[in-house]
């Protein structure tokens, strides 16, 4: 415990009891008049204390701090989009409050769940395992044919680059209103990027480390479980993480296309349109979190079984 | 004579030149891409063919069961010529204005991919710039940019569009903030690692020549960052389309591709679906070599091998 940070803990308590205050002046909403401008005084004292206290905080080093600043920023944001959606009295319509939308969430955990299971576990899930799944096996299929491999190499990219959720409403006309046809889509979304990570990670093992495995007489099967899998894998979760988070848009932007009365797609889609957009704010909050969580999980798969690899030293610093 | 008369050396190497460039591959595989796709709409639309001969007679030969899948009016899965035949049919064959024209509707939804990826751009530098030159951004704003990676934001589009729609803001505006959003980020991305890319022996050199911060910044960091900026546009153009496509999915399928797609899907119209999916896709072609072409033209003109 240096100087700067007791002064950054010191504005901290500053701006906790300005950020109190505010909140408790405000109460219902609807002050923001010519006669109380005066309320901008604290406003701005407030979100001064907070800066303040991050730029003491932010230069040590450390992973309290690493957590603790962002958090905090985080903390200020919704404390300014609370105040000020009260205080001009934001229709609801346009923006709900982060309370309301905290209230709504917990309000009606049974059909936020409803949906998840809809859209999470029986759509995104099956896709993403069946789709990264062949994308790795055809990889491996073809990792011995440089033919095959400059074929569908450039093909891969361009399909990564095309609006792949299109394809919802042709998935939905073959295989139905419900989960099958959203698993399909996230199917051919998740399909290429792991093709295209998984051969370049196969490719990454040096002409070294190959030389060495071929003066042991390995057999391609043993090369390839001993040193180009454990070699790909930084690769393979990169691809993963990016699948894990294209799984979740697609099936929820399947959904928009048609689905059954139940899913988040179907959710934020009906919702909208009879204008209850706490409950639209509720259900993205739930795909923030299922989001942050699979992508926080694969990491620290990755940091379990790659913990070899060059990239992940740097996480002490 | 004899001198000419020596065989050619590419010769005997042309096939083996192909064999090894990208083009025969690629070709291979869009084939067997064709014929899988022929065979899959044989077999998908066998069973309404089957029902439509047998409505006629009982006995029917192979050429008009083929006959009869090709005139199927609602193929469960079109042949590539009939998209073709759609494609070229509703691009060319009809006015330019009409809203039963595919350009029509490509430029609809171009139009808020363009303005959005611009805006979404000019937003991800401007951001890139404030994270690298103050280090509490860095420390309390990345964090968040990065997370926001892990978040479906996609989800949010239908929302931002019947919201700013409700307050009078429609078309291109509502389309073109999302496909902002969505390609903001990753130029945030990248242009936070370009302008960090000089490494500090650049940096003390350019204090020892007592160069301010801005020059700092125009004649080392930005084009150090612009390998950096090209690779993120690409992302960011290609969201800005999905963005877009997604943006027109609420408004009641008015125009764009995504409202081709949505009215195709009600009407179970397959042949206009697929042909709207193969605008996108190609727009999405045009978008990014449009990018690439740019990135190579700056970085020759920076002096660099592209």
């Amino acid at each position: 415990m240096n100087r700067a940070v007791l002064r950054s803990l010191g504005w901290l308590v500053l701006a906790l009891v300005l950020a109190g205050f505010v909140l408790w002046w405000i109460g219902d909403g609807g002050v923001f008049t010519a006669a109380t401008a005066w309320i901008a005084l604290p406003i701005l004292a407030t979100v001064a204390a907070v800066w303040l206290a991050l730029a003491g905080l932010s230069p040590v080093p450390g992973r309290v701090t690493g957590i603790a600043v962002p958090v905090l920023f985080g903390a200020l944001i919704l404390w300014l989009w609370q105040v000020l959606v009260t205080g001009f009295q934001v229709p609801q319509i346009l923006l709900p409050s982060p309370s309301m939308i905290g209230a709504r969430f917990i309000g009606s955990l049974d059909t936020l769940w409803v949906d998840f299971f809809q859209t999470f576990i029986r759509s995104a899930i099956p896709g993403f395992v069946i789709g990264s799944g062949a994308g790795f096996l055809t990889a491996v299929a073809i990792d011995r044919s440089p033919f095959l491999q400059r074929g569908l190499l450039p093909l891969g990219s361009a399909v990564s680059a095309m609006p792949i959720v299109g394809i919802a409403p042709i998935m939905i006309m073959w295989f139905g209103f419900d989960w099958h046809s959203k698993a399909a889509v996230v199917v051919v979304m998740t399909f290429f990027p792991m093709l295209v990570n998984a051969l370049a990670g196969l490719e990454s093992a040096g002409a070294m480390e190959r030389d060495l495995m071929r003066s042991y007489a390995a057999s391609y099967r043993q090369t390839l479980l001993k040193l180009r899998l454990p070699g790909a894998l930084p690769f393979i979760f990169n691809a993963l993480k990016l699948n894990a988070t294209l799984a979740l848009i697609g099936a929820i932007v399947a959904e928009f296309f048609g689905t059954p009365i139940y899913g988040m797609g179907f959710r934020i889609s009906t919702e909208v349109a009879r204008l209850n957009v706490d409950m639209v704010w509720a259900t993205i909050l739930v795909a923030a979190i299922a989001g942050s969580a699979s992508y926080g999980l694969l990491a620290l798969v990755e940091r379990a079984t790659t913990f070899w690899h060059p990239s992940m030293r740097e996480t002490t610093h | 004579m004899t001198a000419l008369a020596e065989p050619l050396p590419a010769r005997p190497g042309a096939w083996a030149r192909l064999k090894a460039g990208r083009t025969l591959p690629l070709a291979t595989v869009l084939g067997v891409v064709l014929v899988i796709w022929y065979l899959g709409s044989l077999w998908l639309n066998a069973p309404a063919a089957v029902e439509r001969l047998n409505r006629a007679g009982p006995d029917w030969t192979t050429s008009q069961f083929v006959g009869a899948i090709w005139a199927l009016d609602r193929p469960l899965l079109p042949t590539p010529d009939q998209v073709a035949v759609d494609l070229w049919k509703s691009t060319v064959e009809r006015p330019v204005t009409s809203n039963r024209s595919l350009i029509y509707h490509a430029w609809v939804t171009m139009s808020s991919t363009l303005v959005g990826f611009v805006l979404g751009t000019l937003l991800g530098i401007l951001l890139a710039v404030g994270i690298v030159h103050v280090p509490t951004l860095d420390r309390s704003l990345m964090p968040w940019v990065i997370a926001s990676q892990t978040v479906p934001i996609l989800a949010i589009a239908p929302m931002i569009v019947v919201v700013l729609g409700n307050i009078g803001l429609t078309g291109v505006v509502p389309k073109s903030i999302i496909s902002a959003y969505l390609s903001f980020f990753p130029v945030t991305i990248g242009m936070v690692k370009g302008l960090r890319s000089p490494d500090p022996l650049q940096l003390d050199l350019m204090r020892t020549y007592s160069a301010r911060g801005a020059q700092v910044f125009w004649k080392l960091r930005w084009p150090a960052a612009v390998p950096f900026l090209f690779p993120s546009l690409k992302i960011g153009i290609s969201l800005a389309l999905v963005g877009a496509i997604v943006g027109e999915l609420p408004t009641g399928a008015q125009a764009g591709i995504g409202a081709r797609l949505l009215t195709g899907s009600y009407f179970g119209q397959m042949i206009q679906l697929w042909s709207a999916l193969v605008m996108a896709a190609i727009l999405a072609l045009l978008c990014v070599t449009a990018v690439t072409l740019t990135e190579r033209a700056v970085i020759a003109s920076q002096g660099g091998r592209g």
